[in-house]
């Protein structure tokens, strides 16, 4: 058997499954991973070992006991702190959350724990989710196992840094604006925004809520697709929550196949601005498709052009409210209660002190776009171009079954290249707001490393709402023909931690 | 200060100025649950008690609306005539308090449920020939939105936040589902507008009681008022400005608060200046109102649509199903029973007044003459009531003991005073009016035999007055009735006891 920490999660269950690896050994080995390598990677804020082990080792009583198991059980995983977690602290990455400890399971944690998936503990990420580098962490930032100098993406990086580190074989983030396929890319891992309703917002602490999805990440597609399935489904406390069978995301993982498929390229979003290395591996990957039997034309979808604007009026307006409720009253941090200040007073001291500077500007862009007088202007121009995009998105699905582009438009930026330039920030999102705004599925594979840097490029494939099989389809296929083209996962390449 | 605590009469201000009102009710619905999580959406509970993640609106937790709560909304749409939304959504209303857990309030904005309907009013005094006055006030718009929690302010003079030493809150209420229902500005009740105000609060919550929806406790605070009052010079067909009266829970509150800001603002444009727009808080205690926020300096509540929840689409065949459910409405039913048990207007206003409505309507079904009914309800009962500091639906006696009552009373078993101690004995929990007489040994005695004993005795014992109907002045009867009624501990049949004294003195 392969060292453990290196088996993919489908081998880690059928092993744990066999009885040829206790879940409890599982376990122990990625915590030892994580003693070794954490304090240079900085993937997570909080280690759960204990509360890890009794996981599995009640997976494995369950074993003895003859139950049948699910298909994750056994795995460790790496969740993301903005799902609330019993137990655990949950902090979101902010000061204004530091030390406060949920009284209720997310949806998703709680999926997971039923279905005797192993949480490691709580990954790193940007503060309330907004950035790109996991450098907006009130904790500092966490570092890419390519090269440690250089960010992990964000705001999963924490979770995608520590599925790269090999300290879990799966993690889980959030995508709002790229948030798990840019972090995903950026590291060589996959990175999955399920369709959104898919998977349920109950217990993610919200930053922009007609946009959060939590969704995957992984070593490999199959992988990504078990997980997705443990996951997703309907949940009745969240009534964004779709109602419709989980689509076949392993089945099509496992099909990986896409001869008869008809694949369109994006202009839009594979042309200016995009890193020359990147637009090579992302024209060797519609090469590769093509070779593998798929049809690939050009679909144009003219308004993605605007997706960034409408999305940094739409994501900062719903912030701006969502992120109000932070005001020291119930729980979290408290500045200012030394009897000299007013409630008024106190709520005003605490957010000042405990929110990071992205975290306020972007409140502030919100509060703007909302107010009266600039709101048709603003929130209501942008959600017009969301409709055009949406539109986009459907007469492009007309054509083909799944759009491609490069999921990031440069590899891994070095660690405080950008934290003054907000808007060199705001554009390594620029290849994935489309999903983000229309609400349709989208997932980056690893498709090769820029030659320039040698660091990973990420292949974004993006399908139809609920058809979220057809990209697992694509994706698992890139894979496995680059994976035997190479000889060896892409992964063994990251040198960051040799 | 603008506030000008001098008034002029309420006379001189409508005679000058012609009023205009509106009026904005929150009423507490009374769904099981809360609006957006399954919390009990009951009154009262240990603080803090009634609460989850949801309505403590902690970070990650999502609100799922309410499908009771959505038809209660629906079914007092319908009652006030309003057309129903095919689509509709919900709203976040921002602002920073802190017995609000989210620091915004999921409610309606420009997406109401309800729109456009009218409530027809009558007031209590009829018009100068007698017949009754209505008005029919339009409703602009009813919504659905969650309650606050409640903020209790320790240590300060005014029990306000400024001021206070500290603040208690309590989150029960917290997600409670509130309906907001808005009038249409109500032109041209003149001088009438307090009395316009008070019967629209008084219809509404009778409406709203009929429909189910709420137990409309206005002391408790589930039913709570709004009132905007503008004057305006007569003739000048312009709208004044408007001040919004915030604080107004009970119906004769309603009534003050506009009487009482017609004088102020009189007085303030007597001077020549102007009102300004504001909310003012209705005081309980003196009848005054006073400034709080000025709506001119007001917050930017930044509304937009509440991305948690999906757009609300009520199928029309479930609106449809609302619609055939409702009750008959409290008017028709008014109108109904007025004529059922021919009374008069004034009458029915009475019986309204006192909450007696459906006491004496079941009272009646239990076999009780229409006036022996409202007889019992609104003299003997209200007066218990009254003593006791209750409402009369309160009384520990049924409807069916109060028909029991007049029955034996019909009959001649009791008298009025023999009848009032069998109620006396149903309210002092010694059983059903039958077991009270049982017990009591309470009947009249009109049996001839038992009664000429007695009244033998009182003719021996009286020979003067004996003498005095003699010589024919039958009206000093009375007093040896009296004697006799005393003697039989007031059981006798006295019209029986008086016809055997005449009999005795006058036959021979």
């Amino acid at each position: 058997m392969a060292e453990l920490i290196r088996m993919s999660a489908a081998e880690i269950a059928a092993a744990v499954r066999g009885g040829e690896v206790s879940a409890a050994e599982v376990t122990g080995a990625h915590l030892a991973r994580i003693e070794q390598v954490d304090g240079r990677v900085r993937a997570f804020l909080h280690v759960a070992a204990d509360e890890a082990r009794e996981a599995a080792r009640a997976v494995d009583r369950r074993r003895a006991a003859g139950e049948e198991l699910g298909p994750l059980a056994g795995v460790p995983l790496a969740l993301k702190d903005v799902f609330t977690t019993v137990g655990m602290p949950t902090t979101c990455g902010s000061a204004i959350l530091d030390g406060w400890f949920p009284p209720y399971d997310a949806t998703i944690t709680r999926r997971l724990r039923e279905a005797g998936v192993v949480i490691l503990g709580k990954t790193n990420m940007d503060e309330f989710a907004m950035g790109s580098s996991t450098e907006n962490s009130a904790f500092g930032p966490s570092h890419n196992p390519w090269d440690l100098g250089r960010v992990p993406g964000g705001s999963s990086g924490g979770s995608s840094a520590a599925v790269a580190a090999f300290e879990a074989p799966l993690g889980i983030g959030t995508d709002t604006g790229g948030s798990i396929r840019q972090p995903g890319a950026v590291c060589g891992v996959v990175g999955v925004k399920p369709t959104y309703g898919g998977n349920s917002r109950y217990g993610v602490v919200a930053f922009a809520s007609s946009l959060d999805t939590p969704g995957p990440l992984a070593r490999t597609v199959l992988d990504a697709a078990l997980l997705h399935e443990v996951m997703s489904g309907h949940d009745p406390c969240d009534a964004t929550s779709v109602d419709a069978p989980v689509p076949p995301v392993v089945a099509a993982a496992r099909q990986a196949d896409v001869n008869g498929m008809t694949i369109g390229v994006v202009p839009e979003l594979a042309g200016e601005g995009i890193q020359p290395g990147v637009l090579g591996r992302f024209h060797d990957s519609v090469e590769l498709l093509e070779s593998l039997g798929a049809k690939v034309i050009e679909v144009s979808c003219p308004h993605f052009s605007y997706a960034l604007p409408a999305y940094y009026l739409i994501a900062p307006s719903e912030c701006s409210s969502n992120l109000a409720r932070f005001d020291a009253m119930r729980y979290g941090l408290r500045a200012g209660d030394d009897g000299t200040h007013s409630a008024e007073e106190v709520m005003a001291l605490t957010r000042a002190q405990g929110f990071g500077a992205e975290v306020k500007r972007r409140i502030m862009l919100g509060t703007y776009a909302l107010s009266s007088g600039y709101y048709d202007a603003y929130y209501g121009k942008a959600q017009q171009v969301r409709t055009l995009i949406i539109r986009d998105f459907e007469a492009a699905f007309e054509r083909v079954d799944v759009l491609i582009s490069p999921t990031t438009p440069t590899t891994a930026f070095p660690l405080g290249e950008r934290v003054d330039d907000p808007m060199a920030m705001y554009l390594a999102d620029l290849c994935t707001i489309p999903s983000d705004l229309a609400g349709n599925a989208a997932l980056s594979v690893p498709c090769g490393l820029a030659p320039e840097d040698g660091l990973p490029v990420g292949l974004q494939i993006m399908a139809p709402v609920l058809a979220d099989d057809r990209m697992y389809r694509v994706g698992a296929a890139v894979e496995a023909a680059l994976d035997a083209r190479r000889g060896y996962p892409l992964l063994n390449d990251a040198k960051g931690l040799a | 200060m603008p506030d000008s605590t001098t008034l002029v009469s309420y006379d001189e201000a409508v005679a000058r100025y012609e009023p205009l009102i509106g009026l904005e009710t929150h009423v507490e619905l009374g769904t099981t649950t809360k609006l957006f999580c399954g919390c009990p959406a009951a009154f009262g509970g240990e603080p803090n008690t009634h609460v989850c993640p949801v309505c403590l609106g902690l970070p990650g937790a999502l609100p799922v609306p309410s499908r009771a709560a959505i038809e209660y909304t629906i079914r007092i749409g319908l009652a006030l005539n309003c057309s129903i939304a095919h689509w509709c959504r919900f709203a976040r209303k921002n602002y920073f308090y802190p017995d609000m857990p989210k620091n915004f309030q999921i409610s309606q904005y420009d997406e109401p449920l309800c729109t456009g309907g009218w409530l027809d009013v009558t007031l209590d005094e009829a018009g100068p020939d007698g017949s009754p006055r209505t008005f029919r006030v339009g409703i602009e718009r009813v919504h659905l939105e969650e309650d606050t929690g409640k903020s209790q302010h320790m240590g300060g003079a005014t029990g306000r936040i400024h001021g206070a030493d500290y603040s208690l809150v309590d989150y029960n209420r917290a997600g409670i589902p509130l309906v907001e229902i808005v009038t249409r500005p109500v032109e041209g009740t003149g001088a009438l507008a307090p009395a316009v105000a008070h019967a629209y609060v008084k219809e509404l919550r009778d409406l709203l009681r009929s429909l189910g929806v709420s137990d409309v406790r206005m002391e408790e605070g589930s039913l709570r008022c709004d009132v905007n009052t503008s004057l305006s010079p007569r003739g000048s067909g312009q709208w004044g400005t408007r001040t919004e009266t915030k604080n107004v829970n009970s119906l004769r509150s309603v009534e003050r608060a506009v009487r009482y800001e017609i004088e102020r603002q009189a007085a303030v444009l007597d001077t020549g200046k102007r009102v300004i727009q504001e909310t003012r808080h209705f005081h309980e205690d003196s009848g005054i109102t006073t400034p709080g926020r000025s709506k001119e300096e007001a917050q930017d509540y930044r509304y937009f649509p509440e991305p948690d929840l999906v757009p609300l689409a009520p199928p029309a065949g479930w609106v449809e199903q609302i619609r055939a459910a409702l009750p008959e409405l409290p008017a028709a039913r008014r109108a109904r029973l007025q004529q059922a048990w021919d009374i008069t207007a004034a009458e029915m206003t009475d019986i309204r007044n006192a909450g007696a409505l459906d006491l004496v309507e079941q009272t009646i079904d239990a076999g009780a003459s229409p006036a022996d009914a409202r007889k019992w309800w609104l003299n003997e009962l209200a007066r218990r009531a009254n003593d006791a500091g209750t409402e009369l639906a309160s009384l520990p006696i049924t409807p069916a003991d109060v028909a029991r009552v007049a029955e034996l009373a019909a009959s001649g078993s009791l008298n009025d005073r023999l009848a009032r101690q069998v109620i006396e004995g149903v309210l002092a929990g010694e059983g059903t009016p039958d077991e009270v007489v049982a017990a009591r040994g309470l009947a009249v005695v009109s049996d001839d035999a038992a009664l000429t004993a007695a009244v033998d005795e009182a003719i021996a014992a009286n020979p003067d007055v004996a003498g005095k109907i003699r010589a024919g002045k039958v009206a000093a009867a009375g007093a040896l009735v009296g004697a006799v009624m005393k003697a039989t501990r007031g059981q006798a049949d006295a019209s029986r006891v008086r016809e055997l004294i005449l009999a005795r003195l006058t036959q021979s």
